[in-house]
């Protein structure tokens, strides 16, 4: 330990079974952005799958939001070290977004509006473990948020649920998305602590 | 920490003592990284508030203005004691920077704490006695939140000092003409010859809209984009 | 507004990397061609990294992150960087940044 400064203390403190290792509680909302907050109007959104660069799905907002929705309450889990448990959310399961997609695939590149892509496992999407949300809190989605959707992936460190979701792609290969390009994990399992490549 | 002393309510100098300091240029910033006994870190920048006083071991200044829920800032403003250690990185940043043999006049505009940097470079002008033209045009909430106003008010009072002007964007003394509110490209373009004949160096420092509306101003004024030099620490 | 800083941040995360000092280095960026100084990106961070954005197009022009293993540094957003040799020289004061020690 080197130069540790007098009376500077970390705000790791609490120590709950729900918090993975190294997270600190936090009853606020922190704003990460890598980037200016996209501006998408409800009426110009759309979100798609994809497959080989071939649209196998596509929805506009009005059409998304004549899908079956769920009511998710989740604790989430930022690789900056703050979690937030019972968030509650509203949004499509991606299973059902998926429904009748026949695919090799193995994996996803989730792409966002405003460049923004994260690699996952594909199985890593379904059987009630991923929603495209568009509430928070019984409310739109704030742009600041993700809004007017994000991907919600609860299981894994928060840069995996990409906000301004625009499309999930089926590939064949874990290729690294933004973040993961740049030393993070490329599966980022908040109880098994992978921030970090090697991890 | 050799000493620190409150500027306002909420912002504090910290005078530091750094052994063999090779000096600093106007403008430039240090980071101050703090660890917890559990490897925990957290960094931030800080402009340098005066030039090095002090012989071989350099005394600097930084202000820090405390920030809600901020982390650093409030551990730096009010439980640092005097005999703390700190671990500092600097001088930093090469670009934001005075030349003191640039004959150019100056032109400073500052929002809030961003005239942090620009004191830095009125006071080397002062202590160096360099007669290049400075104007100091600095915008802040209330009168009570103006930094280093006192020194201000004495330099601009000193024949060839500073001309320096306060902006109000929430409560003006009662003598003010101009009415409280955001930066107005007026502001900035008074007619005098400040704004284009002069041609001066402009430099920017405040949160990143501050910044923002006020190289628009000088830009819609006719100054040359290469002659304004901006430095953003964020915020609205 | 999003909340962001610009380039002049960079200095303290680059001076681990870079011999010279980079924020007065002239940048250019892949997407757009603009050539700006590097402490005029906007930058956005510094967690989970600094992404620096060109401030014509929006474009990452830089990215640095800092983990246990290091510093990574992607770059592939620009197509050159320039150290002048014309730039104005620091007027009597060391220009490098180094680790300086403060003592009580």
């Amino acid at each position: 330990m080197v130069n540790v400064t007098r009376g500077f203390r970390s705000r790791r403190f609490a120590t709950d079974d729900r918090l993975p290792p190294g997270q600190y509680l936090t009853d606020g909302f922190p704003v990460l952005s890598a980037g200016p907050t996209p501006a998408v109007p409800q009426d110009e959104w759309s979100f798609m799958v994809r497959n080989g660069g071939q649209v196998l799905r596509s929805w506009a907002w009005d059409e998304f939001m004549a899908l079956d929705a769920q009511d998710i309450t989740v604790d989430i889990h930022c690789v900056t070290r703050w979690s937030r448990l019972d968030t509650t959310w509203r949004g499509v399961a991606v299973d059902d977004l998926l429904a009748d997609v026949d695919t090799a695939a193995e994996y996803v590149l989730a792409r966002s509006y405003g460049g923004y892509t994260t690699n996952l496992p594909l199985e890593d999407l379904l059987d009630g473990k991923a929603w495209i949300a568009y509430e928070h809190d019984g409310e739109d989605l704030p742009p600041e948020h993700g809004g007017p959707a994000r991907l919600l992936i609860p299981h894994l460190y928060l840069w995996k649920s990409a906000k301004w979701i625009k499309s999930l792609d089926l590939v064949e290969d874990d290729d690294p998305g933004f973040w993961e390009t740049l030393g993070y994990h490329d599966y980022g399992d908040p109880w098994r602590e992978q921030r970090y490549q090697g991890d | 920490m050799t000493a620190r002393r409150a500027e306002t309510a909420t912002a504090s100098t910290l005078c530091l003592r750094v052994e063999d300091w090779n000096g600093h240029l106007p403008g430039q910033h240090v980071d101050v990284r703090l660890t917890a006994p559990d490897g925990y870190q957290a960094a931030r920048s800080y402009s340098l508030a005066a030039p090095a006083a002090g012989g071989v071991d350099g005394v600097l200044e930084i202000t820090v203005q405390r920030l809600p829920d901020g982390e650093v800032s409030a551990f730096l403003t009010d439980d640092l004691v005097v005999g703390d250690r700190l671990e500092l990185r600097g001088p930093l940043g090469n670009w934001f920077v005075w030349q003191q043999d640039d004959p150019a006049p100056v032109l400073l505009v500052a929002g809030g704490a961003g005239l942090v940097p620009l004191m830095s470079m009125i006071r080397a002008r002062d202590r160096a006695h360099i007669p290049t033209p400075f104007r100091l045009i600095h915008s802040v909430r209330t009168p009570d939140d103006r930094i280093y106003a006192d020194e201000l008010e004495r330099l601009a009072a000193q024949p060839g000092g500073p001309s320096v002007t306060w902006l109000y964007t929430r409560t003006a003394p009662q003598t003010d003409k101009r009415r409280p509110g955001r930066l107005r490209p007026n502001d900035l373009n008074d007619g005098s010859n400040w704004t284009l004949d002069a041609a001066p160096t402009c430099f920017v420092c405040g949160p990143t809209g501050f910044v923002e509306e006020a190289s628009n101003h000088l830009l819609a004024a006719g100054h040359h984009a290469n002659r304004i030099r901006t430095e953003r620490f964020g915020g609205r | 507004m999003t909340e962001h800083r610009d380039g002049n941040s960079l200095a303290g995360a680059l001076a681990d990397i870079f011999a010279a000092e980079i924020t007065s280095a002239q940048v250019q960026c892949r997407a757009c061609g603009l050539a700006t100084t590097l402490a005029q990106l906007l930058v956005y961070g510094p967690e989970p990294g600094y992404v620096g954005r060109c401030p014509g197009c929006a474009e990452h022009v830089l990215r640095v992150a800092k983990t246990p293993a290091g510093t990574w540094l992607d770059l592939g957003g620009s197509t050159s960087l320039l150290f002048s040799t014309m730039a104005p020289s620091p007027t009597g004061a060391a220009s490098s940044a180094r680790t300086g020690r403060v003592s009580s």
